[in-house]
């Protein structure tokens, strides 16, 4: 069991960190090229006033009439995402790793908060679920892989959370939890999950469409 | 369940599809499907069908959608689903009756009018991904047979509507004369050279609303603007080119329009009030020929009457009494931010307008644009049906006391016309120029 333990974090992680980023760059760069190489007429459409525009405008709960129309979606999902990203950035027991092994170290979450965010993240999964399985407009473009991201999505913070209790089998949960935080991260540039780094551009790309040419608001 | 029912309503007949997909084989379609989707298309596909995560958040965007019960295959989303989906999966290997399903699906089905555009949280280009489903249909020749006939049209004779050479430069004199007896004074000036404006308009006024370019005569006489229109190809600015996916005769159409405009050596670009002909000239058109934004300014009526009034051209003698409600085309106001330039027009000329909700970026569409109601009469009931919720909202405003229903873009008149009539809804339908003309000062 140690060996294992010693084996997702240490090859393992240093690997799924690789990919993370170095698949994040490939994603971003190959469409970047893409645009250079087919598209290029979209360089002289964006804005960078109307992408920020747009861009702000999106990340403001109730800031457009779709987040107005459905209130509780809009609040699960900023909730998520916010708990989401910043849950493992300042998670002490991440934090502790860090320092342990490089000496760096930042601030972190009083555990009560990310006891409650990991929380926050899991309960907006099976919200996020029940929408796929209850919603017809949602079912109807639900596919296996959507379920299997919310579940990849899902496990790091489940498995955390129950390492966190230390309920049951503490050792094998803390393999499992390390192993599904692996692979989230090698799922991000190659899956859906990629929006993470494509929405900013898709909506600084409508957002100056809108702003520039068409002279209209894009929320 | 849903889709079996779907499947019973179909019973539309239209030789385009029907015919077309008899010349299909699964290599062509293969290819084709390829040739699109790989090579002509980019990074903007790439990255929209990568980033949706299928969260369904731009079906209540959608007027189809609404207008069937919230029926998912009616979706923004549910609509590339069904097409686009498919065609990456099979990568290509589709049969030619599911070609034939996705032409019906992006040709007639939607209307371009991205209003979904804007309930994407990523703002996702839906109406974009169609129109490229409509070029693969294209490319395979799989389009409804009614829009095609107008391509043609566009192809052989630079205008939609197959007005020959001189039947146009005849109507244009006859119009004048009929305005003569008006004002007689008055001209419709064709081919002056170094004129201020070039005013054109699309093939249905001359072809069988002639009256648009008698109206348009006697505003310009009586503002006294320095105006032209051409004697030859290039006067019609519609294109119903860019909603088959027949981007090459897109290109032609709007070159001639742009070339005929630089020929006079015009300042600007004055159109009528029609909403598809702007989104060629201004956004699609222009692209497609490498203009970043069109090479001559084209200036929509909405803009051209506000500029009118806010110089103090023309003078209002009375304004138009029954109150009126306003419909907002998607081409000028989602697409050219004329929203308030046309409020200030009629509040100009019209004692009482009565705004429709949802309105301006908001408005739903009239089901006839982005190419629709040129898939002819075979599929008027997939508009009426697909437009209940039009019919929703122009009862509510009528209840609040709108009579007259002004709507400034061509497709948007003739669509809201049908669903009038369908609906039984008591509106007379008009243009802003309907008005203007009948309101303004003229020399007695």
């Amino acid at each position: 069991m140690h060996s294992i333990y010693a084996f997702v974090s240490g090859p393992l992680a240093w690997l799924a960190f690789i990919i993370f980023i170095g698949g994040c760059l490939y994603r971003l760069i190959s469409l970047m090229v893409l645009v250079h190489r087919k598209e290029k007429f979209i360089y002289s459409y964006m804005s960078l006033k109307y992408s920020l525009r747009s861009i702000f405008r999106w990340s403001m709960p109730f800031a457009t009439e779709n987040m107005r129309r459905h209130p509780a979606l809009t609040i699960v999902a900023f909730a998520f995402h916010i708990c989401l990203i910043l849950t493992p950035l300042f998670l002490l027991a991440h934090v502790t790793l860090v320092e342990e092994s490089w000496n760096i170290s930042w601030w972190t979450l009083p555990e009560g908060w990310a006891e409650m965010m990991s929380l926050i993240v899991i309960l907006a999964c099976g919200f996020f679920l029940m929408r796929r399985l209850v919603n017809p407009e949602v079912k109807y473009v639900t596919s296996a892989s959507d379920y299997i991201l919310l579940a990849i999505v899902a496990a790091p913070f489940i498995t955390g959370i129950l390492v966190y209790y230390q309920w049951f089998g503490y050792e094998i949960l803390l393999i499992l939890h390390i192993l599904s935080g692996e692979i989230m991260l090698v799922a991000i540039p190659f899956t859906r999950l990629s929006h993470m780094l494509f929405a900013p551009l898709t909506r600084a790309y409508m957002g100056s469409e809108f702003g520039g040419v068409r002279h209209a608001k894009d929320w | 369940m849903a889709e079996a029912a779907r499947k019973e309503e179909k019973k539309i007949i239209d030789e385009g599809l029907d015919v077309g997909v008899q010349n299909l084989t699964e290599e062509r379609i293969e290819k084709v499907i390829t040739r699109v989707l790989k090579g002509e298309s980019g990074a903007r596909l790439k990255a929209y069908i990568e980033t949706c995560v299928h969260c369904g958040l731009c079906s209540e965007a959608c007027h189809y959608y609404l207008s069937h019960d919230k029926d998912p295959q009616y979706s923004p989303v549910g609509k590339v689903k069904q097409t686009l989906w498919k065609m990456l999966k099979a990568k290509g290997k589709v049969s030619a009756e599911f070609i034939k399903d996705a032409s019906e699906i992006a040709s007639t089905q939607c209307n371009v009018c991205k209003r979904c555009a804007m309930y994407c949280p990523f703002g996702i280009d839906i109406a974009y991904m169609m129109l490229t489903v409509r070029r693969i249909c294209h490319l395979l020749g799989v389009t409804p047979l009614y829009i095609q006939d107008t391509a043609h049209s566009h192809a052989v004779t630079m205008n939609q509507m197959w007005v020959k050479d001189d039947e146009w430069i005849d109507t244009l004199q006859w119009q004048e004369e009929e305005a003569q007896a008006e004002i007689p004074t008055l001209r419709i000036p064709l081919e002056k050279e170094g004129a201020d404006i070039m005013y054109s308009v699309i093939g249905p006024e001359p072809k069988f609303q002639a009256q648009l370019l008698y109206q348009a005569a006697v505003i310009m006489d009586v503002a006294g603007v320095d105006w032209t229109m051409p004697a030859t190809p290039g006067w019609d600015n519609s294109d119903m080119a860019m909603y088959t996916g027949d981007n090459e005769i897109m290109g032609r159409v709007k070159r001639a329009h742009f070339e005929t405009a630089a020929r006079l050596r015009v300042n600007r670009i004055v159109m009528g009030e029609c909403g598809h002909a702007f989104r060629s000239v201004y956004d699609m058109g222009n692209r497609w020929l490498g203009w970043r934004m069109p090479p001559i300014p084209i200036v929509h009526a909405i803009d051209f009457y506000y500029e009118l009034i806010k110089n103090k051209k023309i003078t209002i003698t009375e304004k138009f009494k029954e109150p009126v409600t306003l419909h907002d085309p998607c081409n000028v106001i989602r697409g050219g931010g004329l929203a308030e330039k046309a409020r200030f027009v009629i509040n100009a000329i019209c004692e009482q307008l009565i705004e429709m909700h949802p309105n301006r970026e908001h408005n739903y569409c009239c089901c006839a644009g982005g190419g629709v109601i040129n898939c002819g009469p075979p599929y008027k009931m997939t508009r009426m049906d697909g437009n209940r919720i039009k019919a929703e909202q122009l009862f509510a405003a009528k209840s609040r006391g709108a009579k007259i229903l002004i709507a400034p873009c061509h497709n948007c008149h003739s669509g809201l016309e049908d669903i009038n009539h369908h609906y039984g809804l008591g509106y007379e339908v008009k243009f802003i120029s309907d008005i203007l003309y009948d309101v303004i000062e003229k020399p007695s």
